[in-house]
């Protein structure tokens, strides 16, 4: 057998969640192939080349893929992946765009958002948000996979000594054109990848009141996140989103703030090792799930949150 | 132009989901389904587009069985102009999906095709971007604004760490995300015309295309439960548990 991860990473970093899918790719074995596809992304394909278990890395550097576009990256990855019996990326946003097209232009169905390898062709995958959990078998000869990176644990980022090849192909659709783009910028680490997770819900009442969390996270070094109701609500942009229809987060420590644990968001944030809620209302489905609840109105409770945790940190 | 609008019936967001005892699939006998909640979306944007003067004409199609008319039935009450109904009582996975709405697209010759993202059953995220890279089309995923400028759309799309925005040569394929819109709710009269818009209906065969499922479930299970823990007195319990019971911090 024989697999192509695709690369995600911003033309400078390789992101964590390609060492998570290379874990998967190493779960249904084989050799390994890693594809960077972006603009002016050489340091991608040598932080590949160090990932453990890559057999090969293929570069291909173009202003096409610079933008990810889906439409690009759809026909790139589908002319290359043709001679792979496996084709895995991460189920972010990026690869959520094109990975169903490479799918179409090969003729093949997608698995999406596995958290479990069972063998080569059988996958486990999360479906109804996460309220059901189903063990899928495809009878394709080629499996194009997007995999929930927290599910799996990463492979080791460093010592690896894998072959760099630069890949001369240009597919440009023609079809799209980057505009612009407004990314949040913020010195905490990323949601989807951080260690501490401090979300706020609807009871935290306005957007102002989020510096509230902020604060708290700021001295743990954690990512702010948000139930939908908050981002439906307007307090926050969509991209702080934790759910089954924004970020799916498994941190060392989830702090549920005035969420009271919709089973959407609970479909984002159940893998976290250790969870917290605060919450007035003793009776909120979020402490069903809570290893620590605090019955406690949260605009008391988070200011003493942050002196205590002054005292401790 | 015209806009096409697919739209999926799936189990109502608010019922609780229970797995059968054979581990065979999810509980569906004498659940309340619904349009699924990304669809509903589509549709809005679709009649928005129809008041701006930007949309002439809105056609709806849904795939799966005869039951399926009622949510073709709701997007007409909610402003759109003709249903297609595409019967099948088999299973339909994304791909074959996007084969039927292809054969759809090359008949009914939109400028525009809208979707959901995904659908609240399957969790796929496929079926738009299948129906784009069959067609040939451009496409604008997750999207939370929809501009027509000329032969152009331009798409702003929720991405991981905020917003992008493209833009795709018509005709188009675009997904919604939740900030999109609001959907309305349909009115009475409304509800009551939507009885008399026409609605063709017709069957996988008579589009040529051949249901042939490439997935095969060998089970499902409900998810492992979490088991509640404990409540604290207060602040300062909770942060002596977190670092000296769960060394977390």
């Amino acid at each position: 057998m024989s697999i192509l991860v695709i690369a995600e990473h911003d033309n400078s970093e390789l992101k964590q969640a390609t060492l998570n899918v290379l874990a998967a790719a190493k779960a249904i074995g084989g050799d390994i192939d890693v594809l960077v596809a972006g603009e002016n992304c050489g340091a991608v394909g040598e932080a590949a080349a160090k990932a453990e278990g890559v057999n090969k890395v293929l570069v291909a550097d173009n202003a096409v893929y610079g933008h990810f576009l889906g439409e690009n990256l759809g026909e790139l990855v589908a002319e290359v992946g043709k001679g792979y019996s496996h084709i895995l990326a991460a189920a972010g946003t990026i690869g959520k765009d094109f990975m169903p097209r490479v799918a179409a232009l090969l003729d093949v169905a997608q698995v999406s958002d596995i958290m479990r390898v069972e063998s080569e062709d059988t996958f486990v995958r999360p479906i109804y948000a996460g309220n059901a959990i189903a063990t899928v078998k495809s009878t394709d000869n080629i499996k194009v996979i997007t995999v929930r990176p927290t599910a799996f644990d990463p492979v080791a980022g460093e010592g690896g000594s894998a072959a760099v090849e630069a890949l001369d192909v240009v597919k440009d659709a023609g079809l799209s054109q980057f505009v612009n783009e407004e990314l949040a910028k913020s010195d905490r680490p990323d949601l989807a990848s951080a260690g501490i997770v401090v979300s706020g819900g609807r009871g935290m009442q306005n957007g102002e009141n989020f510096k509230m969390l902020e604060q708290v996270a700021d001295l743990m070094g954690a990512a702010v996140g948000a139930s939908r109701a908050a981002v439906d609500a307007g307090f926050v942009p969509n991209d702080m989103q934790v759910g089954q229809t924004g970020k799916i987060v498994a941190p060392q420590l989830y702090i549920a703030v005035g969420i009271s644990g919709a089973i959407q968001h609970l479909a984002g944030m159940s893998d976290s090792k250790v969870i917290v809620a605060i919450n007035k209302d003793e009776e909120a489905p979020i402490f069903q799930v809570a290893d620590y609840g605090l019955v406690a109105d949260l605009f008391e409770a988070i200011p003493q949150l942050e002196e205590e945790l002054k005292k401790v940190m | 132009m015209k806009v096409l609008v697919a739209v999926k019936r799936v189990i109502d967001y608010n019922v609780k989901v229970r797995v059968k005892p054979d581990n065979t699939g999810v509980d569906l006998a004498n659940v309340k389904m619904a349009m699924n909640p990304f669809c509903e979306i589509a549709v809005e944007e679709a009649v928005r587009l129809k008041e701006k003067g930007v949309a002439s004409e809105i056609v709806v199609v849904s795939i799966g069985p005869k039951a399926c008319q009622e949510q073709i039935r709701t997007a007409l009450a909610l402003g759109a102009d003709r249903g297609i109904h595409i019967e099948t009582d088999e299973e339909v996975q994304s791909l074959e999906a996007a084969k039927l709405l292809k054969s759809v697209v090359e008949k009914e010759e939109p400028k525009l095709v809208i979707l959901g993202k995904q659908s609240i059953d399957s969790d796929n995220n496929q079926t738009g971007q299948m129906l784009a890279a069959l067609t040939g089309m451009g496409q604008g995923t997750f999207a939370s604004e929809v501009v027509v400028e000329g032969d152009k759309v331009n798409v702003t799309r929720e991405v991981d760490g905020g917003l992008m925005t493209v833009a795709l040569n018509l005709p188009a394929v675009v997904t919604t995300d939740l900030r999109l819109n609001e959907p309305r709710y349909a009115s009475l009269p409304n509800i009551m015309k939507a009885k008399k818009k026409p609605l063709d209906s017709m069957t996988p065969a008579d589009l040529g295309v051949e249901l042939a499922p490439r997935l095969s479930t060998l089970k499902v299970e409900a998810p492992a439960s979490r088991q509640a823990g404990v409540k604290v007195a207060d602040v300062a319990e909770l942060v002596d548990k977190l670092k000296n019971e769960a060394k977390v911090i």
